[in-house]
């Protein structure tokens, strides 16, 4: 770097200086002091910014290799125990026939009433705090508690589920028989350990995650938007509906499906609940896809039968004292690891596709 | 426009729900008995009619919960039950012997698997709340002293022995404390977690007193974990159920015991723990029910499948040991009782 003739000179009242052929960067001598050390610390500068981006690079791969291993130990463990069988079959006691079915079709139909449960209420209470709620000291207090509650550990929220959706503080017990026109479906009172209560549990768990996520996708929307809006005469609802929430619908979107990945995974607080590891059925025992519009009747069951999810049944076959069970383990863990990934990817592709229409 | 799906999506949803205008508040559930009657006289489909209830007929919910030792050998009974009873729904769950009872006291759930009776205060519990509880002896478990298969000294050890590394201010840290001549080899200790019904048991009969050990050792609820920390370490001891010993049996080694100072060492096999020489370490497990519900058809045809003959197959199946011929005729005549 000695060799460079051109002074590097940023600091302009400097005097000018003749530059000094060194052969080592260590001598200084006389004014050459300055000139120097500016070599020196820029060297030292460099080599920082180098340090940097190895940490960087180390941070990115580490978790990476990690993930890869993590991936590669599970697919060496599952080899040739994933197969198509395996995800139509129902669990059995005999490792080579237990499969995953009901934990699939229970994880669907929890997430699915835990998003419609927790979207619009999450949603809901993004806009009002962002966009109607005048900052008082209540609303710096709900916004305080919101950012708490998304530090809560989940067994808290399984507790609070049981008493709450489980047990209903106590609730005699009594059951109700609703009839449709083909056929009649059971409600049972309280809950008890069904899909609705597990679903109103993980609604309650993601809440906090959608309403900060929904906030700061709001917040993202430039205040151009709304003033340009605005004073072409639109309303606020219409500038709600028309401007901001459109402009703020990927990122919403984005946490959205990012607390559902959450809650896809969740296994404490459905312990805590008491779903079940074993099941001989499905929710509403639901036998094909055309019976989901042919027999409504079986529909409306869903929510109040028992059910298990994969991590339940993941947690289940850890348990399980014949050794071949690890390896069922692992095929579960694969197939809720793609699951993951599948919506993950979805939530990139939703998130690029609308964010496309946006122009400002 | 694709927002406008899911708002219609809810309308259509809520408008089924405005369509049960019938809605009709069912009968508590004692009027099961009733069910049970209808099935009689009802012909079955395609299937030879019983004496009472015939398979096709018998409908409801099984609610099992309870203990994780005795999981395995409900989820085995579910599965066979499912294939003979298919209009029958099952769930098995495990919140561990307590958890069972809690749930069982609250009246959330139909049957629960204990690894140890009942309490006198779940007892007292359920006699306020006015359930009559039943139990069903269906198995019995042998707690198996494991240790790594290089470990060539400790072949028989007393229950005194186990005592002292055991007890709650233990000191011993290497084998040689344990007996005179055994190598001074450090001791790796596993054992079961302090929620388990195993730990009440094993530190009942070996310390004295339920639930008070030495508390430095690992501790696990999964005996997968224990399994595999025994087959890692050369000094290691560790207990736990029958079931994963046998499961694991080529890569551990079982610990005869002797109860007392001239007894002879037994070890641990089907033959020993059912005649009950495996001792003290033997235990009993037990399904509760109650006699509310055994009138349901359901139940009541699901403990007699526990108690059959297959029962019994699938209890040895997963690596537990069926109670003795006295021990059954008990059992059935008490189901025979409590469905009178």
């Amino acid at each position: 770097m000695s060799e460079t003739p051109t002074p590097r000179r940023p600091l302009s009242p400097l005097p000018e200086k003749p530059p000094i052929p060194t052969t080592s960067p260590t001598t200084f001598v006389g004014g050459g002091l300055v000139e120097e050390s500016f070599d020196l610390a820029l060297a030292r500068r460099h080599r920082n910014g180098r340090i940097f981006e190895w940490v960087c690079w180390l941070a990115t791969w580490g978790s990476v290799l990690i993930l890869g291993v993590l991936i590669a130990a599970m697919a060496w463990q599952a080899f040739g125990w994933l197969t198509p069988k395996f995800l139509v079959s129902m669990p059995k006691r005999n490792p080579a026939e237990a499969g995953i079915l009901p934990g699939i079709v229970g994880t669907f139909w929890l997430i699915l009433l835990t998003a419609i449960l927790s979207v619009p209420l999450g949603v809901g209470a993004a806009i009002y705090l962002e966009e109607y709620a005048k900052p008082t000291l209540l609303t710096r207090f709900i916004q305080l508690n919101i950012a708490n509650l998304a530090g809560v550990p989940s067994i808290v929220y399984g507790i609070l589920g049981f008493t709450a959706f489980v047990r209903m503080f106590g609730l005699a017990r009594s059951e109700y028989l609703i009839s449709f026109g083909i056929g009649t479906f059971q409600l049972t009172l309280p809950f008890g350990r069904t899909v609705i209560s597990g679903a109103l549990t993980l609604a309650l768990l993601s809440l906090p995650v959608v309403i900060i996520a929904s906030q700061e996708a709001l917040r993202s929307v430039p205040p151009s938007l709304r003033h340009a809006s605005l004073a072409l005469g639109a309303t606020k609802w219409q500038t709600i509906r028309y401007q901001i929430i459109p402009s703020a619908l990927p990122g919403m979107m984005t946490g959205v499906i990012l607390a559902m990945s959450r809650a896809i995974g969740e296994t404490a607080p459905l312990v805590a609940i008491g779903a079940a590891t074993y099941i001989t059925f499905t929710p509403g025992r639901i036998g094909s896809l055309s019976e989901v519009v042919t027999r409504p009747d079986k529909l409306a069951q869903v929510p109040f039968d028992s059910f298990t999810t994969i991590p339940m049944q993941i947690y289940g076959w850890i348990n399980e004292a014949k050794p071949d069970f690890q390896h069922v383990a692992a095929a579960a863990i694969l197939v809720l690891l793609a699951i993951l990934l599948i919506s993950n990817g979805l939530a990139i592709y939703i998130r690029q596709h609308f964010q496309k229409k946006i122009r400002w | 426009m694709s927002t406008m799906r899911f708002p219609s999506l809810l309308a259509l949803f809520l408008s089924f729900g405005l369509t049960c205008a019938g809605c009709v508040q069912k009968a508590p559930t004692a009027g099961g008995a009733g069910d049970s009657g209808a099935a009689t006289t009802t012909p079955a489909e395609g299937m030879a009619a019983g004496t009472s209830t015939t398979p096709a007929n018998v409908t409801g919910t099984i609610a099992i919960d309870g203990s994780s030792t005795v999981y395995p050998i409900s989820q085995a009974v579910a599965e066979e039950f499912e294939t003979k009873f298919p209009e029958v729904k099952l769930t098995v769950a495990m919140s561990g012997t307590g958890g069972g009872f809690k749930k069982f006291i609250a009246e959330e759930i139909d049957v629960t698997g204990a690894s140890r009776p009942i309490t006198e205060k779940e007892a007292a519990e359920c006699k306020a709340k006015g359930i009559e509880y039943v139990e069903f002896q269906v198995a019995i478990d042998g707690l198996t002293v494991v240790v790594n298969p290089s470990n060539n000294w400790a072949e028989c050890m007393t229950v005194a022995e186990l005592k002292k590394i055991w007890e709650p201010d233990s000191k011993i840290t290497k084998w040689s404390e344990v007996r005179e001549g055994w190598p001074e080899e450090p001791i790796q200790l596993f054992g079961a977690d302090t929620a388990s019904g195993t730990f009440d048991y094993f530190t009942e009969v070996i310390n004295g007193k339920s639930k008070s050990s030495r508390s430095d050792y690992t501790a696990n609820s999964n005996d997968n974990i224990l399994v595999q920390g025994v087959v890692d370490s050369k000094g290691a001891l560790g207990y736990f159920g029958y079931a994963y010993f046998a499961e694991n049996a080529g890569k551990l080694k079982a610990v005869k015991i002797s109860d007392g100072k001239d007894a002879v060492c037994v070890e641990p096999t089907p033959e020993t723990i059912e005649s009950g020489a495996y001792t003290p370490l033997s235990r009993p497990l037990f399904v509760y029910t109650t006699k509310a519900k055994l009138k349901r058809p359901e139940i009541a045809e699901f403990v007699k499948f526990l108690l059959s003959a297959e029962g019994d197959k699938l209890v040895s199946e997963v690596k537990y040991i069926k109670v003795p011929e006295s021990v059954k005729k008990t059992m059935t005549d008490r189901l025979a009782e409590a469905l009178k």
